[in-house]
């Protein structure tokens, strides 16, 4: 039986224990993947696309192989196993196939022995494209009938009909993950034909399923490492570079190293889908809502991706934490010849959640109602059918919690500074503060947890304890969020032992993790190491016939009785798991169906002063109140609520790729903007605590909802300063002067 | 690559005379990128951070002054735009030179020499010039600068009004590249010179609502509006992915309201 430790534990759960990667970050010791070395080491470089669509008419190296110092160049001809790759389907070539199909697609890469002689090497390809006419519009995609997937929802009466009738037009534009460390990889050859690889990336045992395949080797002749990353957010969970420099590595028999640059970066990671969304809200005069209608379309690029996932969750989010009786919906992704989309912090919510927060206002608004009664008057609680699927939600959903929690949280003082770093425009010094008017707006999200719709989703860990302390083996990837330092506590106060190092663990030497995505790794990894933990302190105890055990050994009735090295005497104790949340169903022709392993709440309050002549926004607060379940680290879970909250509003008023014909505009950090320190706002928190019915302690994934309805509440502000419809994300300056 | 190092003038202008074609290196904020992004390949570098006669602020401003200076210096609408380039980092290095000699429509330091009427002094081994900032500025990232020359200083008229304002409009609230931005400058005497940034090929002057305002004592809203409006009829903005014609039309006009407003106070 499973037992907890009485005393709390040093470094258990509920302290901010200190994240080991954070001073070597700081102070710029952390080795990241674009650190990575070996000795003889080549350097890679990429041949891309420079249309987004285009036929290759003559790729010929002959002149680019003859410069000195240029080791190999390799096309898709060279690809020795399949020929394509791809998450869901492996619709993508790992190199063009004749025509390329997004600006940026990788045609050909090159090993030579320095980075720029490689840089050389690539513009030395002689190579000559035919430009096609690309397809870049979403619904003449849809059209044309390129989906890549349809999702329909039908439940309930469909001639419902309410008193109060809302319709709306909303669109979100393309956000990029913007992950400051780019891809980078180092491949070494083992000299046995196999290959190790160290690069960027979620989800380790995927890309190395797909790698295998594509280098024509046995599985176990791949072995993919964790690496350092410097931030994924869902555009490492798909791969990039990742066969290529294999090839490279396993043509010339020495190592090989691929750094993207910042520009190649952008086109060289998926991004988040662009939308189109059409929704008729119907309600009775109090409030209930009677029906929800919505068309969604979603911009999947020129390959598949994550993309039927990202519409699923779309489609089966698409009214928010708000009880329906009736929900009709259509959802597609598309294929398009625009950059590539797939995961990212959020996927497929964040768009709607920003139409269905709109949609909410704007009935509030025809009702006559407070915006926040009226959420409240729906809102969704345990117990309810998931207005979409059908599904009962079982685990705590406190819907009216976040709200009443996130309303009680005092409001800033009114704008009282001519200080140009607290006004829109910043040190521009647009603006005074007679130009500017204040904002509030409210907007609430619902999110699922880990994998969905019959996905076998499991995450394996290994626990081994020995005389010098604990080791957690696990594939499950730290991307910068905290992982290790969560796994480590849950490790501590479900061992009682203090000592506890999460060990980096390639492909071959545990079965996968599952992807650091969809706020699961807490839960699941989580709930891994948990699993693994209590088994190793029961095996402790039943062998030294205790009932404790601590740092010192075991111990009996208040004394010790064995200490870790008389316990682990024959060798050290070890368990390994493999950890399934409760299982999920595959949806009915009608989107009914268990789909989703757990849930979450979140519900953001913006305050903005707008500069409405300039169109200039300045966000100067965002509080939040979540369900986080438990918390496990105080401090991460509030990092992950002030980085996603700045996630989200980066979406709402700077944050896109501009394109044309296919072409990212803005592919540097000069013109795709992020928030600087003055863009962001202050962040108020309120955590709510409902344990999950299978998170480990209780805790939720937490890392997404930030991102979720930040963005919504941002515009709910702006609309509240101006009066403004604004359909649209991110909000241009222009949005908002009509100019 | 060949480096040149010079720590004097001399020295850099006889490397200079040497190598004509050599790429002029200050704080490397515009030109690091462009290497790094392959869009440059220099073959020769002179890098100009060591020479000492190129580091004045006094009369007239050297080439190699940083932005970190200028934002510290004497004149208000200038450190008001020094503050806007980049982050601390980057004004650290980038200086008014390499503005001028990048010569981007939104250079950040050339609203304010654009509207004093600025001259550029070149130096080469063979002797120096001075051009007026729109001989010297020819068009969107060109210049009158000749082989074998450098870009030695900025030349400001004696007279230089107290009344001088600086906005620069984007939509990052730092740290941004501008959708438009102006420097207004106003004297004692009523004489207005308004000029525009990233709103046209290079920095321009708004000649119709400088005569007009100029010509206003004590201007009313009427005339604020009036000058508001030649400012956006004037510019010659143009649509790209930074912002659009249209509101860079209506946007130049509002700052360069603004700061009129501010000279005015």
């Amino acid at each position: 039986m499973t037992t907890t430790t009485g005393t709390r534990i040093r470094g258990g759960i509920g302290e901010s224990v200190k994240r080991p990667d954070g001073i070597p970050k700081v102070i710029g010791n952390f080795a990241y993947a674009s650190d990575l070395a070996a000795d003889g080491m080549l350097w890679g470089a990429t041949l891309r696309s420079p249309y987004a669509r285009a036929r290759v008419v003559r790729l010929d190296p002959a002149a680019a192989l003859a410069i000195p110092g240029v080791q190999a160049i390799l096309t898709q001809d060279d690809v020795p196993g399949r020929k394509t790759f791809g998450q869901i389907t492996a619709d993508q070539p790992v190199l063009v196939d004749g025509e390329a199909r997004f600006w940026g697609e990788p045609a050909a890469v090159v090993a030579a022995d320095d980075p720029e002689t490689a840089r050389l090497a690539v513009a030395a390809i002689d190579v000559e494209w035919e430009e096609l006419e690309p397809l870049v519009d979403m619904e003449e995609a849809l059209g044309r009938d390129e989906v890549f997937r349809y999702a329909p929802v039908r439940r309930g009466d469909p001639d419902a009909t309410g008193t109060v009738v809302v319709e709306g037009y909303y669109e979100v534009g393309m956000q990029d993950q913007a992950p400051l460390g780019t891809e980078a990889g180092l491949a070494i050859p083992d000299g046995e034909g196999g290959v190790d690889l160290w690069v960027t990336s979620q989800w380790t045992h995927e890309d190395h399923d797909q790698i295998w395949r594509s280098l024509d080797l046995a599985p176990d002749q791949v072995r993919q490492h964790p690496t350092g990353i410097g931030g994924a957010f869902g555009a490492r969970e798909d791969m990039s570079l990742h066969i290529h420099v294999c090839l490279l590595a396993l043509r010339t028999g020495r190592p090989v190293k691929m750094v993207y640059n910042r520009e190649e970066s952008f086109p060289g990671h998926v991004h988040r889908h662009p939308a189109r969304m059409w929704y008729r809200h119907e309600a009775d005069a109090d409030g209930t809502l009677v029906k929800v209608e919505a068309k969604i379309i979603l911009d999947g690029g020129a390959y598949m991706d994550t993309t039927p996932a990202v519409v699923g969750n779309a489609v089966y989010f698409t009214t928010g934490p708000y009880r329906v009786d009736s929900v009709q919906v259509d959802g597609y992704g598309v294929r398009t010849n625009n950059p590539p989309t797939g995961a990212m912090r959020g996927f497929g919510v964040v768009q709607v959640c920003f139409a269905h927060e709109s949609q909410m206002d704007r009935l509030a608004e025809a009702l006559g109602m407070d915006p926040l009664e009226l959420r409240k008057h729906n809102a969704l609680t345990t117990g309810d059918p998931l207005p979409t699927t059908g599904q009962i939600i079982e685990t705590p959903l406190p819907t009216v919690g976040v709200i009443e929690q996130l309303a009680a949280i005092p409001l800033p003082p009114p704008l009282d500074s001519d200080d140009p770093r607290r006004l829109p425009g910043g040190t521009g010094l647009t603006t005074t503060p007679d130009y500017v008017t204040r904002g509030v707006g409210y907007a609430v999200s619902l999110k699922n947890i880990a994998f969905s719709e019959a996905f076998d989703d499991f995450a394996e860990a290994r626990v081994v304890l020995s005389p010098s302390g604990v080791e957690v083996h696990t594939a499950a990837v730290e991307v910068g969020q905290g992982m290790v330092t969560v796994l480590q506590q849950i490790a501590r106060t479900a061992l009682g032992v203090e000592q506890v190092a999460i060990v980096p663990t390639d492909t071959s030497e545990i079965g996968s993790a599952g992807s650091t995505s969809a706020s699961r790794q807490t839960q699941m990894a989580g709930g891994a190491v948990l699993e693994a933990a209590r088994a190793v302190r029961d095996l402790a105890l039943e062998q030294a016939g205790g009932d404790d055990l601590t740092s010192d050994g075991v111990w009996r009735a208040g004394e010790l009785v064995m200490t870790l090295d008389e316990l682990c005497a024959d060798g050290p104790i070890s368990h390994h798991t493999r950890f399934r949340h409760p299982p999920t169903e595959e949806p009915d022709e009608n989107g009914q169906g268990d789909l989703h392993a757990d849930f979450a709440v979140a519900a953001h309050r913006a305050v903005v002063d707008v500069d409405a002549e300039l169109g200039l926004v300045r966000v100067v607060q965002v509080d939040t109140a979540q369900d986080v379940g438990l918390v496990l680290n105080p401090q991460s879970v509030r990092g992950q609520i002030e980085g996603g909250i700045l996630q989200g509003v980066g979406l709402a008023v700077m944050e896109e790729l501009v394109l044309d014909r296919g072409i990212i505009l803005n592919a540097s950090f000069t013109d795709y903007l992020l928030p600087t320190f003055l863009d962001a706002p202050e962040v108020e928190m309120a955590l709510i605590e409902e344990p999950s019915p299978w998170g480990p302690f209780g805790a939720k994934g937490m890392g997404e909802p930030p991102t979720i309805s930040s963005t919504p509440a941002v515009v709910a502000a702006i609309r509240n300063a101006t009066g403004l419809e604004l359909n649209r994300v991110p909000i241009r300056p222009q949005d908002i002067t009509g100019t | 690559m060949e480096i040149d190092r010079p720590t004097d003038l001399a020295t850099a202008l006889e490397a200079l005379r040497q190598a004509p074609d050599a790429t002029l290196l200050a704080g490397g904020t515009d030109l690091m990128v462009e290497i790094n992004f392959g869009h440059r390949r220099p073959e020769h570098v002179i890098a100009l951070r060591r020479v000492n006669e190129l580091q004045e602020v006094d009369g007239t401003i050297g080439a190699g002054v940083t932005w970190a200076r200028l934002e510290e210096g004497p004149h208000r609408a200038l450190a008001q735009a020094a503050r806007t380039v980049g982050s601390p980092q980057i004004r650290a290095a980038g200086t008014i030179g390499g503005n001028l000699g990048t010569a981007s429509p939104a250079g950040d330091g050339l609203p304010f020499l654009v509207a004093l009427d600025a001259e550029i002094e070149l130096r080469s081994a063979a002797g120096s010039r001075r051009l007026r900032w729109d001989e010297f500025l020819t068009g969107p990232k060109l210049t009158a600068l000749q082989p074998g020359e450098l870009i030695h200083s900025v030349v400001l008229p004696e007279e230089i009004p107290a009344r001088q304002e600086f906005g620069k409009v984007g939509v990052r609230n730092a740290m941004v590249i501008s959708a438009v931005m102006a420097c207004v400058v106003r004297y004692e005497d009523g004489r207005t010179r308004v000029a525009v940034g990233s709103a046209g090929p290079t920095t321009l002057r708004m000649g119709r609502a400088e005569e007009m305002i100029s010509a206003e004592a004590d201007p009313s809203a009427a005339a604020l509006s009036e000058f508001q409006r030649l400012v956006s009829e004037e510019v010659r903005p143009i649509t790209d992915h930074r912002s659009t014609e249209s509101y860079r039309r209506h946007a130049a006009g509002v700052i360069a309201r603004r700061l009129l407003e501010r000279c005015l106070r």
